[in-house]
């Protein structure tokens, strides 16, 4: 047994997760996952919601739902781009406390933004990558919020208004859209360069 | 506004204001890549850099204009498609506005 043990432990040297890391997958992986569930979920709520398929009760706990997941998924995008840009982004944007030019002959890890600048080849992923990451991340709250909001004042008056309710799923996938475009960005970054 | 249909007033506020601040996010972008000089006042949290101000400017401008459209549209039945229509269209351009090509090319780098 302790012989498996050790198989799984000396993985990718040491299969321990540093505090960075740690920080890193709760604000892309967990809350990322979460978003992804309440994105669906609301998803389907917004599509099924149409007046003729409910009755009055049925319709009023169809907009509970829909409620319910736009809100989550509100709560989880501010959460998200409040954990990256307040703890994930320093450690990333941090200046190494040797000339710049020399991380890429000496790659010194700790300094993903220094370590992708210093490279021409890569500096890409920072100056489009991580650059449009960084903005577009905050639509995903912004847009998810304003439609929970709608959403807790309309409830199953959704049901009866398309316009507004093609309004509310825009917005929300917007919303998703600019979260995906960020997580894949983050994903990707973090493979050059990990923080 | 006109009047139409049931109470739109308060959805109304929520949709414009979040278009509004969308649009003021895309401009604090395109003017802190524009300008070292404004890059350094939206410095607002060290560790975070001119991010910090860029999106806190967004959110403000977001909330004050949700609260302001609240206050004026509380009991107005507004017109629902053109507000979404613009606000949408705000969005759109505060979108555009991030995307790192184009706020290169207006700082003109």
């Amino acid at each position: 047994m302790n012989r498996y043990r050790c198989t799984i432990l000396v993985y990718d040297n040491d299969m321990n997760l540093m505090p960075r890391e740690t920080w890193s997958l709760i604000h892309g992986l967990v809350f990322g996952g979460l978003f992804l569930l309440a994105y669906s979920g609301g998803l389907v709520g917004f599509w099924s919601l149409r007046a003729g398929h409910f009755t009055g009760d049925g319709a009023r706990s169809q907009a509970r739902q829909i409620g319910l997941w736009t809100t989550a998924m509100a709560i989880v995008a501010w959460a998200a781009v409040i954990l990256g840009a307040y703890v994930v982004y320093p450690w990333y944007r941090a200046h190494p406390p040797m000339p710049t030019r020399f991380l890429h002959y000496w790659p010194v890890t700790g300094f993903p933004q220094a370590t992708l600048m210093a490279d021409p080849a890569k500096a890409g992923w920072h100056n489009f990558g991580m650059e449009w990451k960084e903005h577009v991340a905050w639509f995903a709250p912004l847009l998810a919020t304003c439609v929970a909001f709608i959403v807790g004042r309309s409830r199953e008056g959704l049901a009866n208004d398309p316009l507004l309710r093609r309004f509310c799923i825009t917005l929300f996938t917007l919303a998703f859209l600019a979260a995906t475009a960020a997580g894949l960005f983050g994903a990707l970054i973090t493979k050059a360069a990990p923080v | 506004m006109e009047t139409e249909g049931p109470s739109y007033g308060p959805v109304a506020a929520a949709a414009l204001s979040v278009g509004i601040g969308a649009l003021a996010f895309g401009i604090a972008v395109v003017a802190s890549e524009s300008s070292p000089a404004i890059a350094a006042k939206l410095n607002w949290y060290n560790p975070t850099g001119p991010l910090s101000g860029k999106t806190s400017i967004g959110i403000i401008v977001w909330l004050v204009a949700w609260a302001i459209l609240s206050a004026l549209w509380k009991r107005e039945s507004v017109r629902l498609r053109p507000v979404l229509m613009t606000s949408l269209a705000l969005i759109a351009i505060g979108f555009i506005l991030t995307f790192p090509p184009v706020f290169d090319a207006i700082a003109g780098k």
